[in-house]
């Protein structure tokens, strides 16, 4: 049995579909009998599960509602393309099946919290390569640190207040560049590739090449306190100092926007990665929404009663986390602008940070705690993880793809295991840590060859796809509006005034009321159908209301 | 405690040698692919710019004729062979690949009026100006021999037009009358005629085999059935039709070309109001031809240009026209469905492309998939105002334009008029009719 069951392990551990189909159907009978291929294969129940269970993104979007006066031709084609999407579906949740890795977990003993399991005491429980991913940098000199991940989760880019910008690959802990600038570093970012970086530096902003080498001073950028980058509309939105939140596009290296949020300083930003809409936090503890075609915020919403320290959005961009000064710490469904739960944090959370997975990590002070299953609508006590350390918490950030977190401090960086927190199957069209250097350079390409423009970003991303209901109406409304006056209208009647002597005013007078009259009758006539119609609307609804649908076959029915 | 970190090995994602393709797992869940929407919709704007940039659909031009071209025909079995008749009544086989004149024959003095090609691929019957309906043979008579034809028929009338059968042996020839003949016998085996003065067109329906069609100068479209003694029935319109053309997969369509500017698809089961009416060419149509799929037809006409449209919808989806084509004449969609070839009167036959952006030859598989979706994406996105304004671009030469927007004001200014005399006068005296209503006059058993 043991050896069978050693056969399965190795085979379970294949990404070949055939195999894991025989398996499931071998396997159905014993697991059922007993826990035997639980113990044995772990990845065989979670397989099985999600098989039986309905995939989680199954169902995506609502039915198209058939007009009612539709033609057949429109209510088939409806018809064909909702089959061919409900199809399309399905196979991709059927893919699900397949997905070679599987997510970290942590579970403690009995009477063990986890949130007392030590980073050594995971380092040793792991093996080697997870364990090399708790590490530290000592770097005091330079003062407290930001970080960044690249957006495959290769490359860290470590910026210290007092001017150190480095880049490094973690895993190999290669130094790519590392350089001082000599002036204040308020934040760093990566851009599209691990090709160039941005540097908000005192005055400017900056641009370096991937080796330290100086590309650009963005002048028109000054006192940039915080910056987030939109990967898919490849724009660099920075927050400054004197309140203007400014959109630099970087493939073609123009400013798209310049909004003058009129909100004072900005030092608390968060970009929702569901719809590219920055989120501000200000110190009269609003959160405000932004886009680059609006002058004004998209929305503006009161989240606490001190200022905002910090906030988080989740990759699907329904919840926004957001911690105060009032030592809360919320939860938003963004979707709805509603409130979904609150808790105390004693010490208030000065830095938040989302994973891929949903945890949250909350930085206070020198101390950083991981809560897990904080998005949903149960409040939650007590937290997954904790970690300690030595200097006052600056940047947090968690690599994707991994389960490690990034913690920038006084004292240098750390990094930290947090098992679960990263996406366990990257999609190597999108993100792929492993591509190789032609991979990239075709990536790149077809990036910038659908590099969504600005004008498009909005609260609703899938706006495109709808239906536009502005009706005529309304559009003609506000083209009277713009225009000062109505262009549809009919011209004022002038009356011919080379009549042959009958052209006397009184008689050019006769004429014009003789027009207003045809135009008053035209009206009344129009609003005496519209009367009828609605009479007549009324008694039908009346008299069915009265006589009921009655059919001789009523008795038969239950 | 019980922990697992995320750990992925090298050697599942990297591939092994360089000669190896790279490994792509794929996740499909949509958080990972944000943005669907937008970045769907610029894809389809590239695609659409793409298909514009690619539009080159003119491949060739066969010259040799020596006078204006009256008629085109295609092999019955060969995609490579086309034969054309001039205005001087020479006629001249042409290989479409080598771009080059087989064979020149002399068939009749003055206008070649009709050529059809046999079903079995064997021969071909001309009939032209000097009354004569002859018959010759697809293969060149060898070194040294005199072009003859295999027969010759002598008529009464000059013939405008020739259709052959599509199994038997039987062929249809119009001209003061609509005559059947038998390839055996030297005389008509029926003679249709309604009192009219002459016909300008026939054609065989090549599904149902029996029955006819043919444009008569009475302005009407008179169908007939080989079985029966008489004409079935005739629809008369506002003015004459040039050609019609029968679609190749639905029995019961044709399509007339008329002289006022327009295109009619009729039913034959309903001919009281055309099934669509086609509008868009700025002068008299003068030929149409059905695409082997029977989904979209072309139209040549005198304002020299020819014109694709789709079966079922009223404005064409594609102009093609240059400086030096002058007026189209006839108009052939070739049998394979990838080209459309067109004689006009300045002697040239051309030959074009039916879908102006499709790359020719072998494609690889890769190539067939980013056409199939850019053409999806296209689809997808038609009515987004972006995507159409683009898609929806041709240029066309100045006078043409002139005369589109002169004959969009008249039009215009009709249907003012119409609403003006329906407002002053009883209400239900003068009744609304639809386009389609407006061109038919009577339809008569």
């Amino acid at each position: 049995m043991l050896v069978f069951g050693f056969w399965t392990t190795k085979i379970c551990n294949t990404r070949n579909c055939f195999n894991k189909i025989v398996l499931i159907a071998l396997f159905s009978l014993t697991f059922h009998c007993n826990g035997f291929a639980s113990i044995v294969c772990p990845d065989l129940k979670k397989i099985l599960t999600k098989f039986d269970s309905p995939s989680r993104w199954f169902m995506l979007g609502k039915k198209c509602k058939v007009p009612a006066g539709a033609r057949e031709r429109l209510k088939e084609a409806i018809a064909i393309s909702e089959a061919m999407s409900e199809h399309a579906q399905k196979q991709a949740a059927r893919y699900d099946l397949l997905l070679p890795e599987d997510a970290g977990f942590l579970e403690g003993d009995e009477d063990e919290d986890t949130n007392t399991i030590s980073q050594a005491d995971i380092a040793d429980a792991v093996d080697i390569t997870s364990g090399s991913k708790y590490f530290n940098l000592h770097l005091s000199q330079f003062g407290p640190y930001r970080l960044d991940y690249s957006r495959t989760g290769r490359n860290l880019l470590v910026g210290g207040k007092k001017g150190h910008v480095a880049c490094i690959d973690w895993q190999t802990k290669d130094l790519k560049c590392e350089m001082n600038v000599m002036e204040t570093v308020n934040d760093v970012k990566w851009l599209h590739t691990e090709a160039m970086f941005a540097v908000a530096q005192k005055r400017w902003l900056y641009i370096y090449d991937s080796k330290g080498v100086e590309l650009h001073c963005v002048k028109k950028f000054n006192d940039v306190l915080r910056m987030q980058f939109l990967p898919y509309h490849f724009l660099l939105a920075t927050a400054s100092a004197t309140g203007f939140l400014q959109y630099l596009d970087v493939s073609i290296g123009k400013e798209v926007a310049a909004i003058c949020t009129k909100m004072g300083r900005l030092d608390v930003m968060a970009q929702n990665p569901h719809n590219a809409v920055i989120h501000l936090g200000h110190p009269n503890g609003t959160v405000s929404l932004w886009s680059p075609n609006q002058k004004e915020s998209l929305v503006k919403m009161l989240c606490h009663r001190g200022a905002v320290r910090s906030l988080a959005v989740d990759k699907t961009g329904t919840y926004m986390v957001t911690s105060g000064l009032d030592r809360k710490l919320k939860v938003y469904d963004i979707r709805a602008f509603k409130p979904l739960h609150s808790c105390f944090l004693p010490a208030g959370a000065s830095c938040l940070s989302l994973s891929q997975r949903g945890l949250l990590s909350a930085a206070t002070g020198e101390i950083v705690q991981v809560y897990q299953n904080v998005l949903g609508s149960n409040p939650v006590s007590k937290p997954y993880m904790a970690h300690r350390l030595r200097g006052q918490i600056w940047g947090l950030a968690y690599c994707p793809f991994e389960d490690v977190l990034g913690i920038g401090h006084g004292e240098g960086f750390t990094s930290m295991i947090v098992p679960g927190a990263g996406e366990p199957n990257f999609d190597a069209l999108d993100t792929n840590p492993y591509r190789s250097h032609k991979q990239r350079q075709e990536w790149e390409v077809k990036a910038l060859l659908e590099k969504v423009q600005p004008e498009l970003i909005g609260l609703d991303p899938g706006q495109l796809s709808k239906v536009d209901q502005a009706s005529f109406e309304q559009r003609h409304k506000e083209q009277i509006e713009a225009l000062g006056f109505d262009p549809l209208a009919k011209d004022k009647f002038k009356p011919r005034t080379k009549k042959k002597g009958r052209s006397s005013a009184g008689a050019i007078e006769k004429r014009k009321r003789k027009v207003a009259h045809e135009d008053q009758r035209d009206e009344i006539r129009q609003s005496v159908q519209e009367r009828t119609e609605r009479e007549k609307e009324l008694k039908e609804k009346s008299n069915e209301k009265k006589l009921g649908n009655k059919s001789t076959l009523d008795r038969f029915r239950k | 405690m019980k922990v697992k970190v995320l750990c992925r090995n090298p050697d599942d994602y990297v591939r092994e040698t360089t000669r190896d393709i790279q490994r792509v797992p794929r996740n499909y869940d949509p958080t990972l692919h944000p943005f669907e929407v937008p970045r769907e919709y610029t894809r389809a704007l590239n695609a659409t710019k793409l298909e514009r940039v690619f539009a080159k659909p003119f491949v060739a031009s066969l010259d040799g004729h020596r006078d204006g071209i009256s008629c085109i025909t295609k092999h019955a079995k060969s995609l490579s062979t086309i034969i054309s008749g001039a205005c001087d009544g020479e006629v001249k086989v042409w290989n479409l690949p080598r771009q080059e004149c087989l064979r020149t024959v002399q068939a009749h003095e003055g206008f070649v009026r009709g050529i059809c090609s046999r079903f079995c691929g064997t021969s071909f019957f001309t009939v032209g100006d000097d009354k004569t309906i002859k018959q010759w043979n697809w293969e060149a008579p060898g070194y040294g021999v005199r072009e003859e034809p295999i027969n010759t028929i002598l008529g009464k009338a000059v013939f405008t037009g020739i259709d052959h059968h599509q199994r038997e042996g039987t062929f249809v020839t119009c001209g003061q009358t609509v005559d059947i003949w038998d390839e055996q016998r030297s005389s008509p085996i029926r003679s249709f005629s309604w009192g009219v003065d002459s016909f300008s067109c026939v054609r065989y329906n090549p599904v149902e085999t029996e029955l006819l069609a043919s444009c008569a100068s009475d302005r009407s479209v008179v169908l007939y059935d080989t079985r029966e003694s008489a004409p079935l029935r005739k629809v008369i319109m506002q003015l004459r039709s040039n050609t019609l053309c029968w679609n190749p997969m639905e029995a019961y369509y044709f399509t007339c070309a008329n002289e006022d500017y327009n295109l009619y698809t009729y039913d034959i089961r309903h001919l009281d109001v055309p099934v669509t009416v086609h509008m868009d060419h700025v002068s008299a149509v003068l030929d149409v031809d059905y695409s082997p799929t029977g989904r979209e037809f072309v139209s040549a006409s005198f304002d020299k240009t020819i014109r694709i449209f789709p079966k079922d919808k009223g404005h064409s989806r594609e102009v093609y026209h240059t400086k030096r084509m002058q007026h189209v004449i006839c108009v052939r969609w070739s049998a394979d469905n990838k080209y459309v070839l067109s004689g006009s009167d300045e002697m040239n036959i051309r030959l074009w492309k039916a879908n102006a952006s499709e790359k020719l030859g072998l494609l690889s598989a890769r190539e067939k998939a980013a056409t199939h979706y850019n053409k999806k994406l296209i689809e997808k996105f038609q009515h987004h105002p972006q995507v159409r304004r683009i898609a929806r671009h041709r240029h066309l030469p100045g006078d043409i334009l002139k005369q589109k927007r002169e004959l969009r004001e008249m039009r215009e200014a009709q249907r003012r008029k119409e609403q003006n005399v329906r407002k002053h006068s009883k209400p239900g005296s003068v009744p609304l009719l639809t386009e389609k209503e407006k061109h038919v006059v009577a339809v008569v058993e």
